[in-house]
């Protein structure tokens, strides 16, 4: 009787089992990702029972989940704001609708990756090193930077102000290719937060100072992770390209981009890798509504939504939920430091409990030696 | 020479604008990201009163200024306290304001397009030529830089020759001592946030004398403004004053010899030169 002969729990339960036994995961990270490869097919199914405006929606929710757990990869430990996601997005698209036509689309893909990740090493390396306010400042005009320095380059080689990108895909394809990033996504962030990367940048999000005498370098290690984040930014760019079909700056770098992935990740919370997606799946709904009945109020949307999450969910949905889960006594949801630091703490107090109890206990031990002494 | 003298004045106007900014950033330690709105709020309420009365631009400061302080004192009252009395630290508190104000210059654009529409505004006042060394030069714009020199002096007069100018610079240099020596830092610190914010309305009043707005622009004149302040080191009047006029050469060189689309870039590649040669800026102290 082989595998897959079995009845499904059983085959999972195995290779759960051995997994664990090759000391590569937790036994709660194992149930972790079984649900996470589960909800991924069940994702990648969704072409099949919807078609049309669903599946623009399914779209949309593909491309903002990349983006804004790719944004959090790197803003989420660090609490570094950036607010530069369409910049990359715009490079991307530049990059598939320059190429286009006269090199292979995949190859295009690739130097748009390239692209970004030169553009995020070099914004990077400028504004990194330095305190976070500037960096915040810096992403904020980067898009508009890019899109002036792109309208100089067409006026001044005498083309057009847009570039068409005419490649035949179907709807299904886009979302299976922006599902594979988001995946893909999750997948670098899972790994991230093993690594020993993962961990610097924690604590340099909790407080940089102790983390430079830690003998953290922290530019590089911050580099290298706006290198990442802003990487995928411009690889969704590439790949959706097509689907727009006609390129043009004031559309391929639209700032709005940038404040909706933020939004959306601080929505869902930047606690969790998952955290995005709650907040990606009602925003991206609301702001296709909002969209459609009163287009000239989505500036409104995003200043209220800006507010409501600094006001009133300030750690985001997955930081209400916990909240409530701890209300509740039940551990299970607390970050891994918060969970350590609380067991250190009980530990150090238990300690100071021993040795007072020891302290007491020879006072208690020399008081009666005292009094037979006197006796 | 006249890229030095539209710069010259331009960077004038400029300094106004970014002083605001300054005594926000500088003095109350706020990032605001939503002051290039209230710039704006004040250029298209020059506009609307002089549309109104046609009556000198200039008057309108009176109602300018004295409304862009109520309006930021109660900003600052309302949105900003709560959250530098729930702040851990600084770097909570930067990352808190930042989303805050961003969010509050998002509402306030929807607010002026709401109130205003989205055309793109100007009136022409004064639209007479006056000649400098054989060239002719816009009237609009020497009085603008005249009455921005005016203002520049007298916040500079009365920051450096006041006892509540006097508080507000202990403040910039260290709040915590600050409030050892019995300056109400709380008190320091909103008088300073609205202080900046009339300032900036009024840099937009000056400003819309001779330039051309429209409600989305603010953005701009914020990041501007961050270059000018950075540029010229966080807690220094005389270096945004320096920085100002640095950045409206560099702007208006930029706009005539290669192209006028390239203003923002101009004023990054000025930030990004800063940022790698000089993080704490031309006349910044270097912390840490």
């Amino acid at each position: 009787m082989n595998d897959a002969d079995k009845p499904l729990p059983t085959a999972a339960a195995r290779i759960a089992g051995k997994l664990r036994d090759a000391r590569i995961l937790a036994p709660g990270e194992t149930r972790n990702l079984l649900v996470a490869v589960l909800i991924f097919v069940a994702a990648a199914g969704v072409p099949f029972v919807a078609n049309g405006y669903a599946l623009t929606l399914a779209i949309s929710i593909a491309m903002y989940a990349g983006l804004s757990t790719s944004w959090l990869l790197f803003s989420g430990p660090t609490n570094y704001i950036a607010l530069s996601t369409a910049a990359f997005f715009g490079i991307g698209m530049y990059t598939v609708a320059g190429g286009i036509g006269i090199v292979p689309y995949p190859v295009l893909i690739l130097a748009a990756a390239v692209a970004g990740a030169a553009l995020a090493f070099v914004v990077g390396l400028a504004t990194l090193r330095v305190s976070g306010v500037y960096f915040v400042i810096f992403t904020l005009g980067l898009a508009e930077l890019v899109r002036q320095i792109m309208t100089w380059l067409q006026h001044v080689l005498g083309t057009m102000s847009g570039v068409y990108v005419l490649i035949d895909r179907s709807e299904p394809m886009y979302y299976w290719q922006l599902l594979l990033v988001a995946a893909a996504v999750y997948l670098v962030g899972w790994w991230i937060g093993r690594s020993r990367l993962g961990f610097a940048l924690r604590i340099i999000g909790n407080d940089e100072v102790v983390a430079v005498h830690c003998g953290i370098n922290t530019a590089r290690a911050k580099v290298i992770l706006f290198v990442i984040s802003s990487t995928f930014a411009a690889i969704t760019g590439a790949l959706i390209a097509p689907r727009w079909s006609y390129v043009e700056p004031g559309v391929a770098f639209s700032p709005a981009l940038s404040f909706q992935v933020v939004i959306m990740a601080l929505l869902g919370g930047t606690q969790r890798l998952w955290g995005p997606l709650l907040g990606v799946i009602p925003f991206v709904l609301l702001w296709e509504l909002i969209a459609i009945e009163v287009p000239s109020q989505t500036t409104l949307l995003l200043g209220v939504s800006f507010l409501l999450i600094v006001y009133v969910i300030p750690d985001g949905v997955t930081g209400l939920v916990e909240n409530a889960l701890h209300r509740r006594g039940a551990v299970a949801g607390s970050p891994l430091l918060k969970r350590s630091l609380a067991g250190s703490g009980s530990i150090l107090r238990a300690s100071v409990r021993r040795s007072s109890d020891r302290v007491a206990g020879s006072v208690r031990d020399l008081m009666r030696r005292w009094k037979s002494y006197n006796a | 020479m006249d890229i030095i003298i539209i710069g010259l004045l331009l960077g004038g106007t400029y300094a106004l604008m970014a002083i605001g900014l300054q005594l926000q950033y500088g003095v109350a330690r706020i990032m605001n990201l939503a002051n290039g709105e209230i710039l704006i709020a004040g250029a298209f309420s020059t506009y609307w009163f002089y549309v109104g009365t046609k009556a000198s631009p200039l008057f309108a400061l009176f109602l300018v200024v004295p409304a862009a302080f109520a309006v930021n004192w109660a900003i600052y009252r309302v949105l900003i306290l709560p959250l530098v009395r729930r702040a851990k630290s600084q770097g909570k508190l930067d990352v808190d304001n930042i989303l805050a104000t961003f969010g509050l210059s998002f509402v306030l654009v929807a607010f002026l397009l709401a109130v205003f529409g989205g055309e793109y505004l100007d009136y022409s006042y004064l639209d007479r030529p006056v000649f400098i060394l054989g060239e002719r030069y816009g009237l609009n714009r020497m009085v603008a830089f005249l009455a921005a020199v005016v203002l520049c002096l007298g916040l500079y007069l009365w920051l450096h020759k006041t006892r509540a100018g006097l508080a507000l610079r202990a403040v910039s240099v260290n709040p915590s001592a600050a409030s050892l020596v019995s300056i109400n830092v709380a008190r320091a610190s909103a008088l300073a946030f609205a202080l900046g914010g009339a300032v900036t309305a009024a840099g937009g009043a000056l400003l819309s004398m001779f330039l051309t707005f429209d409600a989305s622009l603010g953005v701009v004149f914020t990041l501007k403004a961050l270059v000018i302040v950075i540029l010229g080191g966080v807690g220094d009047m005389r270096g945004t004053i320096v920085a100002a006029f640095v950045l409206g050469l560099a702007e208006t060189a930029v706009a005539t010899l290669i192209d006028p689309g390239l203003t923002l870039a101009a004023a990054y590649i000025l930030f990004m030169i800063v940022l790698l040669v000089r993080p704490e800026g031309l006349f910044g102290r270097r912390t840490a």
